[in-house]
């Protein structure tokens, strides 16, 4: 391999310092030949193909809007049109009118942001002690919690529905809230990040200095921990505000999240696409803002390890 | 004098409380710290589904609470259900209509966007997008888009010449139009973790293999592919929990959310809710849910001795090729 490698060197070089004589240059050529033949620019039909797969990932939230924005007579009579129509509003505020919209919108930001700051609290105070400080059973400790993220604690909503009604629970916020607020993946997120990310020294330093642990988790720690828990309060948010199943169970139709209104909205009007569909529209729009602004960070946490959950 | 000594002492004594104190903190921090986890763990994750084989074993009602002990009565009528084993046929239908294609197509993108792209982040941004879209919305579109008469799809192959699919009545068509929610959800985020494990992938090796003659694609299928297996497993295993698990989507397909009316795409977790919360037969749900943890392990199970066989191939042929 190491052969061939040389030989395509040599075959390169003659080509290249027959154009640039200068060092730099035939540097720049040796560098760019080194990743080229298999990275040079795509052909146009590998924009052309990706370019489908992003029509795929848009089409069906365009289309919510398209039939969202239409009047159900004119739907009915000819048939689904291309470009939106200008019913959006009424729509809209017939749905507002229907279920409990903006209280849903409200519970939906109050339980998203709790369980966010909670797991990224939480998460990063353990991923601390699992990283940085020595105590026994911690490697066993860590496994076990690596463990935990393959059990479908889902499974346990018959208990665990028990548990919240004994505690008068059943409808309220914190039922959504407390299951929520720290996951083995946030531990171990930022466990494996602060291994690398912290240097120990700095730790001792501030030891030295006269501050207790949780003085140096708070100077040291915390600090060092940002771009990770940034991102982990990032895909806890959209996580939870995309949680449907237990919410469904546990809250009243009163007092729902937002996917569970929406549950609520095809229940009343199965029938009536364009209204349901435009209350989608609604309920999507606060993540898609999320996207527009956080979504390259999104990206970045997915490829730098993140996992599904 | 006197008044000096005794303030030395105080002070000694200050020193030594704090001494303590500091190894106290030393010592109990670390579990402090780590404690809310198994706290939260113990009480909505552990405790739960051990109670879960304790509730399975009762009569007990939504409303009226705990009743007899029954043994595995409970059991033993909802293996008797027909709509047990319709949940249990639907759950793997679904699961495998939803996790083989995303396989492939996510490796199929990933390769796409693992090429010198301009606007590399548009078109990463671009697939990722589905991903904030809550599954609850994605299936009412989905329902829309798959309806039986007005749909657009139906109206795309009725274009073509074909017949009309009963989406909604059908059990396989059922089940493609619901992997087809889970997989828009799902496939750019899997393509993403694909792509990061491809430009992992030293550069080297393809400049061998293409001057070894090998083209695009069979570089793929003997590289790339090879050395994605151990993310390829990863994924498999948290899909598969996942997967066998799903609620939203067939609860959404229609407006009575009980999978059909003759249960064509009632899952496990459906047939669970159900038995729980329909017919408040919380002994029953549990026996139910108790099964699917039974199953649930017993595949991850399969599928980690199956990886850890595949990993012991590549790693007896690699040592036979000698290359890493």
């Amino acid at each position: 391999m190491s052969h061939t490698v040389a030989s395509r060197t040599v075959a390169s070089g003659t080509v290249a310092s027959g154009t640039a004589a200068s060092g730099t240059a035939r540097r720049r050529t040796a560098r760019s030949r080194k990743v080229g033949g298999y990275d040079r620019p795509p052909r146009m039909w590998v924009y052309g193909v990706l370019l489908v797969v992003l029509g795929a990932s848009f089409f069906p939230i365009w289309w919510s809007f398209l039939i969202g924005s239409q009047d159900a007579a004119a739907l009915n009579q000819n048939g689904w049109m291309w470009l939106p129509g200008g019913n959006f509003v009424a729509n809209a505020l017939t749905v507002i009118d229907t279920i409990p919209f903006w209280s849903a919108l409200l519970n939906s930001i109050i339980v998203s942001t709790a369980v966010a700051l909670s797991v990224v609290m939480f998460s990063t105070l353990a991923g601390y002690a699992f990283a940085k400080l020595k105590f026994r059973g911690r490697e066993g400790l860590l496994v076990f919690v690596i463990a935990t993220m393959a059990i479908p604690t889902q499974l346990g909503v018959v208990p665990l529905f028990i548990i919240m009604s004994r505690l008068g629970w059943t409808g309220s916020l914190w039922a959504v809230i407390v299951p929520g607020m720290v996951t083995a993946f946030g531990v171990f997120w930022m466990t494996q990040y602060l291994r690398d990310a912290l240097p120990d020294e700095l730790i001792e330093a501030v030891r030295m200095d006269g501050a207790s642990m949780i003085g140096s988790f708070w100077h040291v720690g915390l600090p060092a921990a940002r771009p990770a828990a940034a991102m982990l309060a990032l895909f806890t948010f959209v996580g939870t505000w995309t949680n449907f199943f237990w919410p469904f169970i546990v809250l009243d139709p009163g007092n729902p999240t937002l996917p569970v209104a929406l549950q609520q909205l095809q229940a009343a009007f199965f029938v009536d696409y364009s209204l349901v569909l435009s209350g989608v529209v609604l309920s999507i729009i606060p993540l898609i803002l999320v996207f527009i602004f956080l979504g390259k960070q999104l990206v970045t946490g997915i490829m730098q390890g993140a996992v599904k959950g | 004098m006197s008044v000096a000594i005794r303030a030395d002492a105080r002070s000694i004594r200050r020193i030594a409380f704090s001494h303590s104190l500091s190894r106290w903190d030393v010592r109990f921090s670390p579990y402090l710290y780590i404690s809310p986890f198994f706290i939260v763990f113990a009480l909505v994750g552990l405790f739960p589904l051990g109670y879960t084989a304790w509730v399975s074993l009762h009569d007990w009602n939504l409303i009226g609470g705990q009743g007899d002990f029954v043994g595995l009565k409970n059991y033993s009528t909802v293996l008797s259900q027909p709509y047990f084993w319709t949940s249990l046929r639907n759950t793997f239908s679904i699961f495998l209509l939803s996790a083989i294609p995303q396989m492939v197509l996510a490796l199929a993108i990933a390769a796409f966007l693992d090429s010198n792209l301009r606007a590399k982040t548009f078109w990463r941004m671009g697939v990722l997008l589905p991903y904030v879209v809550a599954p609850v919305a994605v299936a009412l579109i989905f329902s829309d888009l798959f309806g039986d008469r007005y749909g657009l799809i139906n109206d795309v192959i009725i274009a073509l010449g074909g017949d009309a699919v009963r989406w909604h009545v059908d059990v396989i068509p059922s089940h493609i139009a619901i992997a087809t929610m889970v997989n828009f959800r799902w496939t750019g985020y899997t393509a993403l973790i694909f792509l990061a494990a491809m430009q992992a992938v030293p550069r080297d090796y393809y400049e061998a293999a293409t001057l070894d003659g090998a083209g695009r694609l069979r570089t793929f299928w003997s590289i790339t592919v090879p050395l994605l297996r151990p993310v390829i497993i990863f994924v498999v295993i948290t899909s598969t929990i996942g997967g066998l698990q799903i609620f939203d989507e067939p609860r959404m397909f229609d407006q009575a959310g009980q999978g059909g009316a003759n249960r064509q795409w009632q899952t496990l977790t459906l047939y669970i809710y159900e038995l729980g919360w329909g017919q408040r037969n919380f002994g029953r749900a549990s026996a139910v849910a108790w099964l699917l943890f039974l199953i649930i392990v017993l595949i991850a199970v399969i599928n980690f001795l199956i990886s850890r066989r595949i990993s012991a191939t590549t790693e007896r042929v690699t040592a036979l090729k000698g290359t890493p």
